[in-house]
């Protein structure tokens, strides 16, 4: 039986295939400038220049881009803590992320939701929620608005294999499906909930795609670490969405390549697991995938090194940035922009 | 002026809004072909039809956070949670996902709902079913909090809260649906943020807030007929924002004030009405302020046992009297 799985990996017939050069190209800078931004965001943090906590994507880049890259402008993405790799796939600032990790007021909200809640409405990005599972509702309220007003975006939520245990995941799961709404759950198993096994604590092997039938929904699973898997499996999940055919619940295999957080130095991983799936890292996969397709080194260099000048310039530009001023503690508590809870 | 009962205020307080505005939706269990298991909802559904007002599973998380993101990406959801005791497994949303998202994203997450529930005793439904949870709500900043006592009120805060663009946590009081009140034609717009002085006096103050408005102000009567205790009863309405100058005022003027509230002693919303008093008024107060509470315990169920526990007429005016004469 063919699986989506299978599907999505039919080869294309060249680097102008179903995907494309351009978008091909777009991938590759997008997945690239996750990485560069991450590691920076790392080595900030040794430095005591990134504060609080903060959870990386590093090792699963392609499947924030490969979503992002098959979505249209007024998609919405909602995110968990683990969110600066989606934030920055819909093309906010490198400079806006980094200075919301260092706590700067340059910063994507000036200091006043850090590293776990990156918001940027005009970029599609609904927010990143922290409370496990929080999330999947909400985007299905995103979505029950676009179904009421005849809107055809397609709202996208982004969550980990530890969430699919929570009940939220399921109510949202149910509510999605009786009302048809246009909403793609994307797992991203990375085989671990925070410092626990996946395995150890979920009653079934695939901890989404094996709830996918309670739900009357199709049990995928696929390569969460090739960009290109991603995106034909995003595709055919938002036109389902769009043409009213209602959610679609996607499993996506991937690895985290650090922590669950920065405090984490992740010593529960069995020997040789990280080495075996580096060897499977999505840039190096990416890399290898333009080469095949005839993409000149230089096209790549090129693309290389203005990334990392972003990513450089981004961090001398933060590392300027003043801090947060008082003035702001009480601002945007209610709709009139003040905290007033009296006259 | 005709008069209507309170249940029959919530239904039209919703059509109101509803035929106002297309982006007002609602949702909840059993609301729409049912009417709701107060029957507060009776009609809706077929007035504005399947699309506006919807039945939805027994999911009080899915039914929050559906109306947080339609309310952040452009409609106005009304929606209900049948017992406010629920709150407790929908909490996440109402303590932090609503209050904090505005903040959070520096003002640009925008969260304009309104969360109906049946809350309070009188039911004999026991410890889970008859909580009064105002204060679960009011302690938590980026929330506002009403509590309508009368059908005239139950129509022009709803109203309110409907247009309002910050997070409204409505508690409508179970053992009031049946009471009625006088409503008149036309369409009622309130103002949150404002108490509603009920009866006027000068000797002391009352404050109450939804089923204790109706005990505080026969309490008054009978303070005024039986003891000459002439009391100003102030229907506090809204816990977020707090009128606390309608509240200064009184007390400047009558000097005392006592607090009745249905909610077990603890964090009550009087305890922080007094702090703010003692703060700002001590020197207008000719007596200590008095807090007349549920005791803290869970509520039982036995109608005898019931009403022991929630201040009645006859305790407010107990312990009014006492007060005052000793
Ligand atoms: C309701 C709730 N419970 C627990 C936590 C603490 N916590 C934060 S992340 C996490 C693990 C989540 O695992 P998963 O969903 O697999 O996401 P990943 O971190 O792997 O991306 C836990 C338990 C939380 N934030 N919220
Ligand atoms: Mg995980």
């Amino acid at each position: 039986m063919a699986t989506a799985q299978d599907r999505a990996q039919a080869p294309g017939s060249g680097l102008n295939d179903d995907i494309g050069e351009a978008k091909r190209l777009a991938m590759y800078r997008s997945q690239l400038r996750i990485r560069e931004a991450e590691q920076r965001a790392y080595d900030l943090f040794l430095q005591n220049l990134v504060k609080g906590t903060s959870h990386l994507s590093l090792g699963q880049e392609a499947v924030a881009s490969g979503f992002a890259e098959a979505m249209q402008k007024g998609d919405l993405s909602f995110c968990t803590y683990r969110g600066h790799a989606h934030t920055l796939a819909r093309c906010v600032s490198v400079e806006k992320v980094l200075g919301e990790l260092m706590q700067r007021d340059n910063g994507l909200m000036r200091g006043k939701g850090g590293s776990m809640h990156l918001t940027s409405e005009e970029h599609g990005v609904m927010g990143s929620y922290a409370i496990i599972g929080a999330h999947l509702p909400i985007a299905c309220g995103a979505a029950w608005r676009a179904q009421y007003k005849g809107d055809k975006d397609v709202s996208v939520c982004f969550f980990g294999d530890g969430t699919t245990n929570i009940g939220a995941f399921h109510e949202a799961l149910n509510f999605a499906a009786i009302w048809k709404l246009p909403v793609v759950f994307v797992c991203e198993n990375n085989l671990y909930m925070e410092y626990t096994p996946i395995g150890d604590v979920t009653a079934v092997p695939h901890p989404a795609a094996d709830r996918a039938g309670s739900y009357g929904l199709e049990r995928i699973i696929i390569d969460g670490n090739d960009a290109d898997v991603v995106y034909r499996t995003a595709q055919r999940a938002f036109s389902r969405a769009r043409a009213g055919e209602g959610p679609s619940l996607i499993e996506a295999l991937t690895y985290r390549h650090s922590g669950h957080s920065r405090a984490d130095p992740a010593k529960y991983r069995p020997e040789g697991e990280l080495e075996k799936w580096k060897q499977r890292d999505p840039i190096k996969i990416y890399r290898e995938r333009l080469q095949q397709f005839g993409v000149s080194d230089k096209v790549i260099a090129e693309i290389d090194a203005s990334v990392r000048q972003e990513v450089d310039d981004a961090t001398e530009t933060c590392k300027a940035a003043p801090m947060p001023p008082a003035d702001i503690l009480t601002t945007d508590v209610y709709a009139d922009g003040g905290w007033a809870w009296r006259n | 002026m005709p008069e209507i009962t309170y249940r029959d205020a919530v239904i039209r307080g919703i059509a109101q809004e509803m035929a106002r505005d297309n982006d007002v939706v609602f949702l909840g269990e059993d609301v729409a072909k049912a009417g709701g298991v107060f029957k507060a909802t009776v009609g809706l559904y077929e007035q504005f039809g399947p699309l506006r007002v919807r039945d939805t599973p027994i999911s009080e998380q899915a039914i929050l956070g559906a109306a947080m993101g339609a309310a952040m990406t452009g409609l106005k959801p009304i929606a209900e949670i049948m017992f406010s005791d629920f709150f407790a497994v929908c909490f996440d949303y109402i303590a932090n996902e609503f209050p904090k998202s505005r903040y959070m994203s520096n003002g640009q997450t925008k969260c304009p709902l309104v969360v109906r529930t049946g809350n309070g005793a009188g039911s004999r439904f026991g410890a889970q079913h008859s909580q009064s949870v105002e204060n679960w709500c009011m302690m938590i900043p980026g929330l506002k909090v009403v509590a309508p006592s009368s059908p005239v009120d139950v129509i022009g805060l709803l109203a309110a809260a409907v247009r309002d663009p910050d997070p409204v946590i409505f508690l409508e009081h179970k053992s009031l649906y049946a009471t009625k009140g006088e409503v008149p034609d036309g369409e009622i717009v309130d103002r949150l943020g404002t108490a509603k002085i009920v009866r006027p006096g000068r000797d002391a103050t009352i404050l109450a807030l939804a089923l204790m408005v109706p005990r505080a102000v026969e309490a008054a009567e009978r303070l005024k007929a039986e003891h000459g205790i002439d009391c100003e009863v102030i229907d506090v309405r809204s816990l977020v924002p707090l009128d606390t100058q309608t509240i200064l005022a009184s007390v400047a003027k009558t000097h005392r004030l006592f607090t009745v509230e249905e909610n077990p002693r603890l964090c009550g919303w009087g305890a922080e009405i007094v702090s703010i008093v003692a703060d700002e008024a001590f020197y207008d107060l000719d007596g200590p302020p008095v807090r007349i509470t549920t005791p803290h315990i869970p509520l039982p169920a036995a109608d005898i046992l019931e009403d022991m526990v929630l201040p009645t007429a006859e305790r407010i005016v107990e312990t009014v009297r006492r007060s005052l004469q000793s």
